[in-house]
């Protein structure tokens, strides 16, 4: 039980806790609580959507189809990795639980890349939103041009879904980030800042997306000025409570978005 | 063996870490209330603007000219919004939650004191980003506080749709954010960070309050940051879940397929339960005041929790009766309509049980006891019109009147306000070392007490009489020019009213200067906050451990040295 312990540079006693687990696991179950409310609202703005619109289109051919299965193989897999990272925490072997977390983030990151690679593929064949410039030297596919054109609302949701899961993915990969290396991290979060931000287009949305990491870089940075720490066990835990929720996310998203989308 | 977060940290040196930026919840908690206070003088002034547009609309103000309709639309979105967002869910909860909820579960500090100070500056930052709406091109928003689309969703439909909507989307967000970290520490501090012997049912309400509070607000402000994000890609690119086919001014939207009554289930999904964020911790600190200055136990005090968090269920599921309105099935409108009566039954279990503290104590009318009996007064007339408003076939008259703006701002708004009157009436002393006076603090009450329903009393009548909410000025119209003397009569009412808020802010600024000194427990209350010195240590207790044995409402204990017995003295053997 979680009684006795130091708080403040004062020993406290305190009851016991309701649920028998410290503090910082109960925030992050708290924190997925009102997440997964933000989630529901999406969700229920896109079968609102959905449920109006007659004729919602079906317009994902099979590459689209294989590119998801693929992305959500990738993330099935970093949930495998997360909870051996997990395991290695407990067994106090630092050296395998970074290694883990890495594979992890690779995982995950494999998954934005591959996501990222998609949207653009979309975007340049006319599924897209109408504030995204158009995509130079591309040939719009009529179909996906006649869907975004006759049922707004497809390319609405689909990127706001997956858009808003992308940005959770991301977070992830930097919070694991700072639980395996910690201020180390921080470059190489500045330096990959720099490179999707290089290595995208002007006309891309990643583009400017980029620009969410360095925003991430400051925040952490601060908070890692304000609480310097050295990170246990229980940090790899609750890291891995918030990475397998945004897995379990996808798995809403990818039946609802991609396969009742899918041409068949 | 597992341990908890690990959050020492030794008292800062420094003015910066110390009163800035501090980790510390009892000076985030003042930062709070200081955020609320200004934002509140600032809604008010907004409102006092509004009331002398709504009665002389011709009249020139001397910086700000004559008010045009669209900026009284303005005025009436900022004052809504600051009001609600910025002081009735920042002052309760941030403010005195902040600082006494730990005191009062006898923990040296919140859970997660580098998030709570997050929290406050992600507040902070919404308040400015807010405020900078006024100063953009186009002015302030016309949406109201509501931010129905499509008013909200197309730059092209007002003057201040353009970046002054963008700003209040965006500040609205952050609020979000800044609550949901808040709402987060709260449940866990309670759950978690509990002294010995404070089991959840000897918990003061207050805590009760809070706590529920804090889950409300988890939940609900999730819901409204999805939808302020529907509706900033709605505005910026170009996607329509808010906009159907339609034309503004003539000229097509491109927009089309979406569905304006996304929104309003979105919004209200959040907005209904933030009225129960804004008025429960009130309820909690009213049952508190009514027991400590009638020297008598809460009556029924189980009743009272089981009442709370009904409420707070009930909360969530009644965000329709706010869109009777929108023509929606009478089979949903009866579903949601039996639901909201069914708020009044704990809303009357917590009114029962006042009354029953009141009965027959030995009443301290000091002005923290007067507040509370205020807001026991306005909860009730306030509240006793929610029953009519909860049937479509009356609301469907009454929604666009201002009979509805009589009742939610007296429930939601003066009662709210009455209950951070009373907590910084009865905690000022603990906050800041010395006690307000009570002399100017008698004349406050009863000013905003008659005044308050001197402004709120006649507009009922006016809305019943058919004078229509959101309208700039009536004098167009002869059946609502008619009405025209209530609305005087209101603008006179509140113009007393305001004035006389500024004695409540010379004695708070000149009692933090000069009042009396306090003492460690002035009122001779029992919980935990008044075990301690007078301010509180940085550690809340001075190095000494809590232990509690008895509840939080020991008064008039038969055999007990004095008519108070405290959460930690030795327990009470005698049963009442």
């Amino acid at each position: 039980m979680a009684d006795t312990v130091v708080s403040h540079d004062i020993p406290s006693v305190y009851e016991p806790s309701l649920f028998g687990t410290y503090s910082k696991k109960i925030g992050m179950w708290l924190f997925l609580m009102s997440d997964s409310l933000t989630f529901g609202a999406l969700l229920y703005a896109y079968s609102y959507g959905r449920i109006s619109t007659a004729g919602w289109p079906t317009p994902f051919h099979s590459t689209s189809i294989v590119n998801a299965t693929i992305m959500t193989a990738f993330l099935l897999t970093s949930s495998l990795t997360m909870v051996l990272a997990v395991r290695a925490s407990v067994q106090k072997d630092a050296k395998s639980q970074t290694l883990w977390l890495l594979a992890t983030m690779a995982c995950g990151a494999a998954f934005v890349v591959l996501h990222g690679r998609e949207w653009s593929n979309l975007i340049a064949e006319g599924l897209t939103l109408p504030m995204f410039p158009a995509v130079p030297g591309h040939e719009a596919s009529p179909e996906f041009a006649n869907v975004a054109k006759t049922v707004p609302q497809f390319p609405s949701t689909f990127f706001t879904l997956t858009g808003m899961h992308m940005l959770h993915v991301t977070l992830g990969i930097v919070y694991l980030g700072v639980v395996a290396l910690r201020r180390k991290f921080i470059p190489i979060l500045l330096a990959l800042w720099l490179i999707a931000w290089l290595a995208t287009p002007s006309y891309s949305p990643f583009h400017y997306g980029a620009h969410v990491l360095l925003v991430v870089a400051v925040v952490i940075s601060i908070i890692l000025w304000l609480k310097p720490k050295v990170y246990d066990s229980s940090d790899v835990e609750v890291a891995g409570l918030y990475w397998h929720f945004v897995d379990l996310v996808w798995m809403f998203i990818f039946p609802l978005v991609y396969l009742m989308s899918a041409r068949i | 063996m597992t341990t908890h977060e690990p959050h020492a940290h030794a008292a800062p040196q420094g003015f910066l870490r110390k009163y800035i930026f501090s980790l510390d919840h009892k000076i985030i908690g003042i930062q709070y209330f200081f955020l609320a206070l200004v934002a509140v003088f600032a809604g008010m002034f907004l409102s006092l603007l509004m009331r002398i547009h709504l009665v002389w609309p011709n009249a020139s103000l001397p910086f700000f000219g004559q008010i045009k309709p669209e900026t009284y639309l303005s005025l009436l979105t900022m004052h809504g919004t600051i009001m609600v967002f910025f002081v009735l869910t920042t002052a309760p909860q941030g403010g005195f939650g902040n600082y006494f909820l730990p005191i009062q579960i006898g923990a040296p500090d919140m859970a997660f004191p580098v998030l709570n100070m997050l929290s406050f500056w992600t507040t902070f930052l919404g308040f400015l980003v807010l405020l900078a709406a006024f100063f953009v091109t186009g002015g302030a928003p016309l949406h109201g506080w509501t931010g129905y689309a499509p008013l909200s969703a197309l730059p092209s439909a007002g003057p201040g749709e353009g970046l002054g909507a963008d700003l209040w989307i965006i500040s609205i967000a952050i609020f979000c954010i800044g609550a949901l970290m808040g709402a987060l520490n709260f449940i866990t501090t309670t759950l978690d960070m509990r002294a010995k012997g404070m089991t959840l049912m000897r918990m003061p309400l207050t805590c009760w309050a809070w706590f529920i509070t804090a889950i409300l607000g988890l939940l609900a402000f999730g819901v409204l940051l999805s939808a302020g994000i529907l509706l900033l890609m709605d505005r910026n690119l170009g996607t329509s879940f808010f906009v159907p086919l339609g034309t503004v001014n003539g000229v097509l939207t491109g927009h089309k397929g979406g569905s304006p009554l996304l929104w309003q289930h979105l919004f209200w999904f959040f907005g209904h339960p933030e009225v129960y964020i804004a008025i429960l911790p009130a309820m909690g600190l009213c049952s508190q005041l009514l027991s400590v200055f009638s020297r008598k136990p809460i009556f029924g005090y189980k009743a009272m929790v089981y009442a709370i968090m009904a409420i707070g269920f009930l909360g969530f599921m009644v965000w329709g009766h706010h869109m009777f309105m929108s023509g929606m099935s009478p089979y949903s409108a009866f579903a949601f309509s039996i639901m909201t009566m069914g708020i009044g039954v704990p809303s009357a279990i917590k009114t029962f049980n006042w009354l029953g503290t009141l009965w027959r104590g030995r009443i301290r009318f000091s002005s923290p006891m007067l507040f509370a009996i205020g807001f026991v007064s306005l909860f009730v007339v306030g509240g006793i019109s929610g029953p009519f408003l909860a049937q479509p076939v009356l609301d469907i008259y009454l929604h666009e009147t201002y009979f509805v703006i009589a009742h939610f701002h007296l429930i939601m708004g003066v009662a709210s306000i009455f209950g951070i009157f009373a907590a910084t009436y009865y905690w000022f002393p603990k906050m800041f070392g010395r006690m307000m006076n009570e002399t100017l603090g008698k004349a406050h009450f009863w000013l905003t007490f008659v005044g308050a329903y001197a402004i709120f009393m006649p507009m009922h009548y006016y809305g019943m009489a058919g004078g229509l909410r959101r309208y700039s000025q009536g004098t167009e119209v002869a059946w609502i020019n008619s009405l025209a003397p209530i609305q005087k009569f209101i603008s006179i009412a509140a113009f007393v009213t305001i004035a006389s808020q500024f004695i409540f802010l010379i004695n708070l600024l000149w009692s933090m200067k000069k009042g009396e000194k306090a003492a460690d427990n002035p009122w001779e209350a029992t919980t935990l906050e008044w075990t301690t010195a007078t301010p509180p240590p940085h550690d809340n207790f001075g190095g000494v451990t809590p232990v509690v044995h008895n509840g939080p409402y020991e008064y008039s204990v038969p055999g007990a040295p004095r008519d108070f017995v405290m959460q930690t003295d030795a327990p009470v053997t005698a049963k009442h």
